[in-house]
This record gives structure tokens, C-alpha cells and sequence, in this order.
């Protein structure tokens, strides 16, 4: 988005030209694998249990960026890590899912 | 307008949750993953109308995110939108009627402090 520049308008066209940006397009390619993986997840799972365990994505964005990027990781963003950690194994240790399903007759449980 | 970005991403990212969710449950789980299988889960996911409003939402929720970042650094946008965790836990509870205990408020909680250390 530093490459377009400031984009806030009501129109859809400054947002249709954003991808043809490479960057923007790959983007939304890899976003639309995550969309899928997580409507999967969520006919499997709560979203109060979905929310918290998936937010490990936060830890891997920060050490792919400090080993392939070389960034430096302050003191309060491996504190920010390790909170994000412990809460993934907190709600990691629930039910995953306190719902009953109501998916059409002979959809698996 | 920062702020206002900020509310439009917390409620239409919150709503496009659970809107998803609820989607999804009316579905059935899914446990194919072969080409063909997935082309009937796009197929079949494009007439639940819960995943379509929970697309619309989530896409609002998208580009209000690259509005907001085109003006404003990502060490405020971050932990700004992180707010959406907390709401969304709330909305599990009530509207989607989940057990929502002592862990998981504690788990959101952390989170939600760890994104926003993330971000500084």
C-alpha cells in the first residue's frame, strides 16, 4: 500500500487498480487459500477456540521477518510473543468445540 | 477518519466472523480436500447466504484495513483492529452461544496484549 499511496475513497476504482500491484495480487491469492482453510476450521471448531489458536500466525509473521528479514525483535515483542503463546496454550487446553453441529443429515460429526 | 476506519474494520471483521461461523455450522463439517471436493465447497458455499454475508463483511473489513494503512502507521492500525478479538469472544457467547470460560477470556486477553506488543 506504500507503493499506491493514500487511498481512502468511497470508489471501488482506486482499490481495483491497488491489484494490479504484484504484491496486492499475490496477496489476495494467499488469502483466498487462508479463507477456505479457515471456513474448514470453523465448521470444525468454536470461534471463541479459532480466534485465540490461530492468532499464532502473529508469532510466525515475527520470526519469519527476524530470520529471512534480519529484523530485530525488541525486548516488548518477544514479551508480546510469549503473551500470544501462553494464550494459544490456554485455549488450546478447551473443548475445541462446546456447539452442537447443524449440518444437513449425513454431513460427518 | 482513523477511528472511523477502525470502528468499520472491528464490526465488519467481528460480523464477518460470525457470520462465517454460522455459515459454516449450517454446512456441516468439512473433511475433503481433493480438488473436486473443494469445487463443491465453493459451489455450495455460494448459495449460504450466511458465508456470502460474512465474504461482504470481511471484504469491508479488508479494504477499510488498507485505507487505514495507507494513513496511518501499522503500529497503530495493529493493535487498533486487535479489538475485534475481544468483541468477536463476546458475540461467541451470546450470539453464537458457545462456552466461553475463564480460559478462553484469558486466552483472548493475552492475545490481544500480545498483538498489540507485537505492533510497538
Amino acid at each position: 500500500m506504500r507503493d499506491i499511496g493514500r487511498t481512502v475513497s468511497f470508489s471501488p476504482w482506486p482499490y481495483l487498480e491497488a491489484l494490479a500491484n504484484p504484491w496486492i495480487a499475490g496477496g489476495v491469492v494467499l488469502l483466498a487459500v487462508w479463507f477456505l482453510s479457515q471456513l474448514s476450521l470453523l465448521s470444525w471448531v468454536d470461534l471463541s477456540y479459532f480466534l485465540p489458536v490461530t492468532s499464532v500466525s502473529y508469532v510466525l509473521t515475527a520470526m519469519l521477518g527476524k530470520f529471512f528479514l534480519d529484523e530485530r525483535v525488541s525486548f516488548l515483542r518477544w514479551t508480546g510473543i510469549g503473551l500470544i503463546t501462553l494464550g494459544v496454550v490456554v485455549v488450546g487446553r478447551t473443548t475445541p468445540r462446546t456447539t452442537s453441529s447443524h449440518g444437513p443429515p449425513g454431513a460427518r460429526k | 477518519m482513523r477511528w472511523v476506519l477502525v470502528g468499520v474494520i472491528v464490526l465488519c471483521n467481528s460480523a464477518g466472523d460470525i457470520l462465517n461461523t454460522m455459515g459454516m455450522r449450517r454446512h456441516g463439517e468439512v473433511h475433503e480436500f481433493h480438488p473436486g471436493a473443494l469445487g463443491r465447497l465453493v459451489a455450495t458455499l455460494s448459495r449460504n447466504l450466511f458465508v456470502i454475508g460474512g465474504i461482504v463483511a470481511n471484504a469491508l473489513s479488508f479494504f477499510a484495513l488498507l485505507a487505514l494503512l495507507s494513513i496511518a502507521s501499522l503500529s497503530f492500525s495493529i493493535p487498533a483492529t486487535a479489538m475485534s478479538f475481544l468483541l468477536e469472544t463476546a458475540l461467541a457467547k451470546y450470539l453464537l452461544k458457545e462456552h466461553v470460560g475463564w480460559k478462553r477470556w484469558a486466552g483472548a486477553l493475552l492475545v490481544v496484549g500480545g498483538v498489540v506488543l507485537l505492533a510497538l
